[in-house]
Formats: structure tokens, sequence, C-alpha cells
């Protein structure tokens, strides 16, 4: 009885100790890897590196390209994935009668969410730089990026379109409106908040990408326009950051970028789960 | 009185015909996505043939006389992924156990975001991170002459399918019904031997979801793994050696490579995505049983 | 069912409905028999019986909202007017403008007050400004809340009480000037107050509209209705003058159920 007893009580400490050590060592590590970042890049901030184009004459960098071409990539894909995503939404939630087809577009959906980007890279470059002629460039970054993110953008629209009463539904359908006078009147302004969602989701894995980038939008760092941009290959902040960091060994502007990146996706978090958390109280309600 | 009027349901049509072609349209890209793998993927296979490319020991794609065995990548792919499982499992396992059942509302509040928040780091920065911190220190502890290679990866790896693990292990253990613990209890069972010995088991699938979910993280990632494995295409015979993933293979040689030898980094490609295939079906089958339960 | 039969044997040019050997099916399940039924013009006919007899399935037929729910069979014939409803290949934006809808729950748009009730009108191509005013208008003092709500026109429908909200949906569901008005359970989620409120208000509204309400409360049904139809799992036992149904029933059934013996 006694022994047993002690057999539990090693039991339940050493789960208990596990279950703590654990959690703890991974809280520890974000709070390193952010503190780490931030910390060293300090020292390496500058106005300069921040505002300008890279120079050979003067030999100094700017990140201030790689900056815009992001904006850029990021803007584009997601003015082409939001549309495409949210319309698959909208048929898989609110026309699709059929069985079947819906179960064939939900697998491919999942399919597209578990394939690398590297993948996603290079058959970009297949398609869009080579058979569309579109070369290495921007515009050809953000057809790839728009594909690698529709599932996100699919998923939480879906998930939004459910928190919309049925009762919304019905009182505009029997009123005699047909459904993409109840979709675009009632539906989607009810539940704009979680498209919204998924966008800053989007946004935040857009901007970390960079293997699927590589080979179809570039490494140039070149300051262009918007639609000059689209049409000639450049570095993201990502891709820059690679560059700079393993292949120049330029580690004073790979702290700044890592920290540029870090601070954004401080920001899309909290910014998501604050988003959330009002659709969650919404649904609750 | 109720014919249809012409204009009125033009619209309506249209719109449903737009939604229908844009649903469709994922269906065409995930075909496009296998046509032009398998098009571009197999010529080199058979030039080189099935089993000299998938078993050859030796990669050697720009020496005078090539060698096209990928068993080196294939290898540093499992191993490196089967070590990013042995270690992550259980950091995740054990934190998620935290998360869903130990801890008071208010540190989950706070600690569920920082969880999010490894989630949304590059992974350029965690591979920027891993060459500047763990490659040193793995030189310095085992005295290498260097520190890149399958360990770093391992780790780097390890670090990064954590938030996968962590949220799917808690989504499974939350969802095992309150009655379990309930009639546990009841039996005289104090509650850490109940979230093991009950709770635990009945999340089991939800929890073998997590790790192949994992699993494909680990075996699809590039770009972190590429900056700390060294990228020398060595078989993995041990844990230091500077080696070579599926996905740092295609990465490192594309932007050089030309005739045979892209052929053949687009084999690789297609290797590497037979693996996620497969993943993912073992995936949505585990799913789908954690939902039927 | 002899009642039914004497009432189709009446006068036919006054019936908005007429309905024979209705049946329903939700997949396997036979939820509707062989229903007969005729609906008078001007009248408030209440549909009454235990919760799942298939009366709320059987109202929604009449302005075809059942087109909603996928797996749902139909067989039989429901006239509207001269329209075979049943089946059709007619334009059902058109029949509901004419067959109005309320529901259990009051279900305010996510919008202010006036585009609640312009929504029906817009819907319907009404796009000047002024008939659009006259409607909301009109439609808000048909439906007895143009007092409370004139002031907060372009306040979100969600601030108002649940009887007033109900209320609103009353004028949203008249502002597209229907003939009929059907009214599912319209009081079941209203405090007594606004239950009268609503009450009243369907008995001025009979002078202009058809009513059809399906109700679980028997005094409601007793206290307005002119036709009385009593559902019992998915059978039609009884149906003709409300004082008729309640004073001297010809069905065992209908009898125990309006002196409370079950239900």
């Amino acid at each position: 009885m006694s022994i047993s007893s002690t057999k539990r009580k090693i039991y339940k400490t050493t789960m208990l100790t596990l279950s703590n050590v654990c959690m703890a060592i991974t809280v520890a590590l974000v709070f390193f890897l952010v503190i780490y970042i931030f910390v060293k890049s300090i020292p390496y901030f500058t106005w300069e590196l921040v505002s300008t184009s890279p120079s050979y004459l003067n030999d100094t960098i700017g990140v201030l390209p790689d900056i815009m071409n992001t904006i850029y990539i990021i803007f584009a894909a997601l003015l082409m994935v939001l549309p495409m995503g949210v319309g698959t939404a909208i048929y898989l939630n609110e026309y699709s009668n059929r069985p079947r087809v819906e179960k064939v577009i939900e697998y491919c959906i999942e399919t597209l969410a578990g394939i690398p980007s590297i993948i996603y890279g290079l058959v970009g470059m297949l398609v869009f730089c080579q058979f569309m002629g579109l070369q290495t460039s921007l515009l050809a970054g953000a057809l790839t990026l728009m594909i690698m993110n529709l599932p996100t953008i699919i998923r939480t629209t879906q998930e939004s379109l459910k928190t919309v009463p049925q009762s919304y539904r019905e009182g505009a359908f029997g009123l005699g409106a047909a459904k993409w006078r109840v979709i675009r009147t009632v539906v989607l302004p009810s539940c704009i908040d979680g498209i919204v969602t998924g966008c800053i989701l989007a946004v935040g894995r857009m901007m970390g990408e960079s293997a699927a980038l590589l080979f179809t939008a570039g490494f140039a760092h070149n300051l262009n326009g918007f639609f000059d941009a689209m049409n000639s290959a450049g570095a993201t902040l990502t891709v820059a950051l690679y560059v700079y960091a393993k292949e120049q060994g330029q580690f004073e502007v790979a702290f700044v970028i890592a920290a540029i990146l870090m601070f954004m996706s401080l920001a899309i978090n909290i910014t998501a789960s604050v988003l959330a958390r009002r659709i969650q109280r919404r649904k609750e309600a | 009185m109720f014919q249809a009027e012409k204009k009125f349901i033009n619209t309506e049509k249209i719109a449903y015909w737009v939604f229908l072609v844009l649903g469709v349209m994922n269906v065409g890209f995930v075909l496009m996505i296998c046509v032009y793998l398998l098009l571009a993927g197999s010529p080199a296979i058979v030039k080189i043939g099935p089993l000299d490319f998938l078993f050859g020991t030796q990669w050697a794609s720009t020496a005078a006389q090539p060698k096209f065995g990928i068993l080196p990548f294939i290898l540093t792919s499992v191993y490196g992924t089967i070590g990013a499982i042995i270690i992550g499992l259980p950091l995740g396992f054990f934190s998620a156990v935290y998360l869903a059942k130990m801890c008071p509302k208010k540190v989950r509040m706070v600690v569920e975001p920082v969880v999010d928040l490894l989630a949304g780091i590059p992974s350029v920065v965690y591979g920027f991170i891993g060459m500047l911190v763990l490659v040193p220190a793995i030189r310095e502890i085992f005295g290498l002459p260097d520190g890149s290679g399958l360990l770093a990866a391992i780790i780097v790896l390890a670090i990064m399918i954590l938030p996968s693990i962590i949220k799917v292990s808690v989504t499974a253990i939350e969802a095992v019904p309150e009655e379990y613990t309930l009639g546990s209890l009841a039996l005289g069972a104090n509650k850490v031997e109940t979230i093991f010995r009950v709770v635990v088991p009945a999340a089991r699938s939800g929890i073998s979801a997590a790790v192949v979910l994992g699993v494909g993280r680990a075996i699809g990632e590039a770009m972190a793994v590429m900056m700390v494995a060294g990228n020398a295409a060595n078989m993995p015979y041990s844990i230091f050696e500077s080696v070579r993933f599926l996905t740092t293979a295609v990465a490192s040689e594309m932007s050089y490579s030309s005739g045979l030898q892209r052929e053949a980094l687009f084999s690789i490609a297609l290797v590497l995505f037979a693996f996620i295939m497969i993943i993912n079906a073992i995936l949505n089958m585990l799913l789908k049983k954690g939902i039927k339960r | 069912m002899p009642t039914s039969e004497n009432a189709s044997a009446a006068d036919t040019s006054a019936n908005v409905f007429t309905v024979r050997k209705f049946n329903l099916w939700y997949g396997d399940h036979h939820a509707l028999h062989n229903i007969n039924m005729d609906i008078k013009e001007h009248s408030i006919t209440a549909l009454i019986g235990p919760s799942g007899c298939g009366k709320s399935t059987f109202i929604r037929n009449l302005n075809r909202m059942n087109d909603l729910i996928p797996g749902v069979k139909l067989e039989g014939s429901i006239k509207y007017n001269n329209e075979e409803l049943v089946n059709s290949d007619i334009d059902v934006s058109k029949l509901r403008k004419e067959v109005g809808m309320v529901f259990q729950k009051p279900n305010p748009f996510p919008m202010s007050v006036y585009d609640n009730i312009a929504y029906g009108p817009r819907t319907h191509g009404v796009r000047n400004h002024a008939k659009l005013d006259a409607l909301v208008s009109g439609s808000l003092k048909a439906a007895a809340i143009y007092e409370e709500v004139k002031d907060r026109m372009n306040s979100s429908a969600l601030g108002l009480s649940g009887g007033q909200q109900q209320r609103l949906c009353i004028a949203r569901a008249l502002a597209v000037q229907p003939h009929v008005l059907l009214m599912d359970e319209p009081t079941s989620a209203l405090d007594p107050i606004s239950t009268g409120k609503i009450e009243e208000l369907a008995m001025q509204l009979k002078e202009k509209y058809t009513i059809v309400i399906v109700t679980h409360n028997m005094q409601q049904a007793l206290r307005i209705s002119d036709y009385t139809a009593f559902f019992l799992l998915g059978d039609l036992i009884e149906f003709g003058p409300t004082e008729k149904i309640f004073s001297n029933p010809e069905d065992k059934r209908t009898e125990d159920y309006i002196t409370g013996r079950f239900g």
C-alpha cells in the first residue's frame, strides 16, 4: 500500500514537473528569439539603412527597395487571393448543392494547404515565369503567393460565414430577395471582420514566405514604382535577409531586416488575435 | 403571373456561375501543380533510371561524370524529420497538456498568443538565429570544425514544428468529454493520473494528427534548414554531418542548374511531393477518425 | 376528413390557397400526409397542434421557403389563386413578394430601421427616394410601430426591444405590399404585452391582407382567428371555423388537444 502510494506520488510529481518545464522552455524560447533579435539589431538601425537603396558606388546598403517589394507583392497577391478565396468560400457555404463537387473542392483546398512552399516556388517558376512568359518578376511571385494563401482565406471566410445567423438569410429570402442579393446585402456585411482576419493571417504568411519567392520573384534590390516593380525582379525582406546573411555575410543588415520582420509578425499576431476574440464574442452572443 | 423577368434572373445566374468557377479553379490549381511536377519531374527519373535515382548514394551533379543518386537527401529528410519529432513532440505534447489542463485561465490568455507568435516568425529568421546562435554553440560544445549540419537542422525544425504540435494537441485534448475526467476522479485517481491515463489516451488520434502535421511541416521546410544544415550532399552518417534535405537540394542548385541536372532537381521535387501527399492522406485519415469518435 | 371537404364545397372564388392531397417528405421521413385545405381571403387562419406536428413545415410551403432545405420532396397540389406552387417552375421571388413571412424569432437585419424596411422594396426594384420614404413610413404605421421608431430611423434595428423588433419585421414584410402574410409562431419569443400588440395588429391587418398564423397558444388561436386547422403527427385532423373547432369539434383528438389533455 505504501509502496504504491509512493509510486503514485513520484508519477504525479514527475508528470507535473515535465509539463511545467516543457511549457517554460517553449515560452522562454519565444522570449529569447524576440529579445535576441531586437537587442542585437538596435545598434545597426540607422535611418540611412531603412530609407535608401543599396549602392555599389558608395558601398552602402539600404533595405528600402526590399521593404517596398514586400509591400507591393503582398498588396498584389491579396488583391488576387481575396476575390478568389472569398468566392470559393461563398460557393462552398452558400451555393453548393452538389455534395460531390463540394467534396472535391474541399479536398483540393486541404491539398493546397499541405504543399510545401519550395514546391510552390518551382511550379510558380514553371507556370508563371516560363510558360506564361512573366520572367522572374514580382507579379509571378504574387501569383504564386495567391495560390499558396487560398486555403487561409477560404477557411477563415467559411468559419465566418457559419457565424451569420440563418435567420438573416431566411428573412431576406422571405422578402423575395434572390441568393446573390441576400449574400451581397445581408450575409457578407455581417462577416466582414472574419474576412479581415483572414487577410491579416494571409499577410503574415506572405510576409514570412521566402522559399516560394526565390525562383519566382528573384533577388534584385531596385527601387521601382508599383507597376514597374510588378514587371521586374525584386527581393522581398525575407529573401533579402537570406541573401545578406547566408551569401554575403552582411549580418548588420540581416539583423535589421530580422527585427523589422519580427516586429511585423508581432503586430500581425496581436491584430489577428484581437479580431478573433471579437468574432468569438459575437458567436457566443 | 410569376413568369421570370429576364434581367433579374440573369444577375443571379451569372453570380452562381462565377462562384462555381471560382470554386472549381481551386481544383484547377491542384491539377496544375500535379501535372507540371509530373511533366517536369519524370524525364530525369526515366533517363537516370528509377533505382539509380532513388537509391544512388552519390550526388555529383556538376562533375565530369555526373551522378544523380538522391538517397542522401531522402535519408537526410527522413532522419531530420524523425529527429525533429523526437525533440519537438515531448516538448510540444507536455506544453499542450499544461495549456489545456493545468494552467490557470489568465496564464493561458498570455501563453497562447506567445505560442502563436512562434508560428508567425518567418523561417528565414529561424535560420538566421540558428546560424548565429545554434551553429557556433554546437561547434563549441562538441569541438567540431563546423557546427552546421544535421543536428543544427533538427533543432531548428523541432522549434518550428512546436506551434503546430501544441495547437492541434490542445484541440484534441480539449475535445475529450468532461465525463471521462469526472469518471476517473470519482474512482479515486488524482488529477495528474486522470490527465495522463484517461484524457491523453482518449485524445490519441488527435495527438497523432499533430505529429503527422509536424512531420509535414518539417519535411517541407527549406529556407531555415538551408541556412544551418551545411548543404554538402553527404550521406547522413552522423548527426554532425553537413547535409542536404530534399527541399534544400532543390533550392541550392536551382538558380545555376541546366540540362539533366535541372531535370533531376524537378525529380527531387516530385519525390518530395509524393512524400507530402502520403503524409496528407495519413493526416486526413487521422483527423476524420478523431471527428468520428 | 369531412370538414375540409365541406369547406372546399363552399364558394371557391374567395380561396387564396387551395391545398389538395399535399404530401411532404424530409428524405425518408413522411412529414405531411395528404393535406386538404382552403384558405379564405381576408381571414385569419390559425394552424395549431403539438410541436413536431408539421404546422410550421406546412406554412413554409405557402411561399416555398422549403426550397432552401435540401432533400425535401413534395407531392400533390397547392394553388395560390390559380398558380400551382408544388414542384412548379415559378419565380419564387415574385411569389414571396405577394406572400410575405414573419418568423418565430424576430430577425431584423443588422442595418438601420429604415434600411430594414426598405430592403424588400429595393429588392423589387424601387429606387425612387420619395417612394421609398412613403413605403417605409406607411409600413411602419401599418405595423403600429411608427411612433416608437420615427426618431431613430437611422440607428440600428438591433437596438430595439424584442416586441418592437417583431413589429419591425411585420412592417418589413408589409413594405413589399403583399397579399398574404404568413406568421410562424410570431409571438412565441415575446412577453405578454408585446404579444397583445401583435395580436391586435393581426386583427387590423386582416382587413387588407390574408393571414395564416402558426401558433402553439390555443387562446391566441381562439382570440384572433376565423378558421383553425388542427395538425397532429403530420395529419390535418380537423379544419373549420374557429368557433366550431373550439366549441364543437368533430374529432375526439381535437377535443383532447383543445381541452389540454395532451400536447
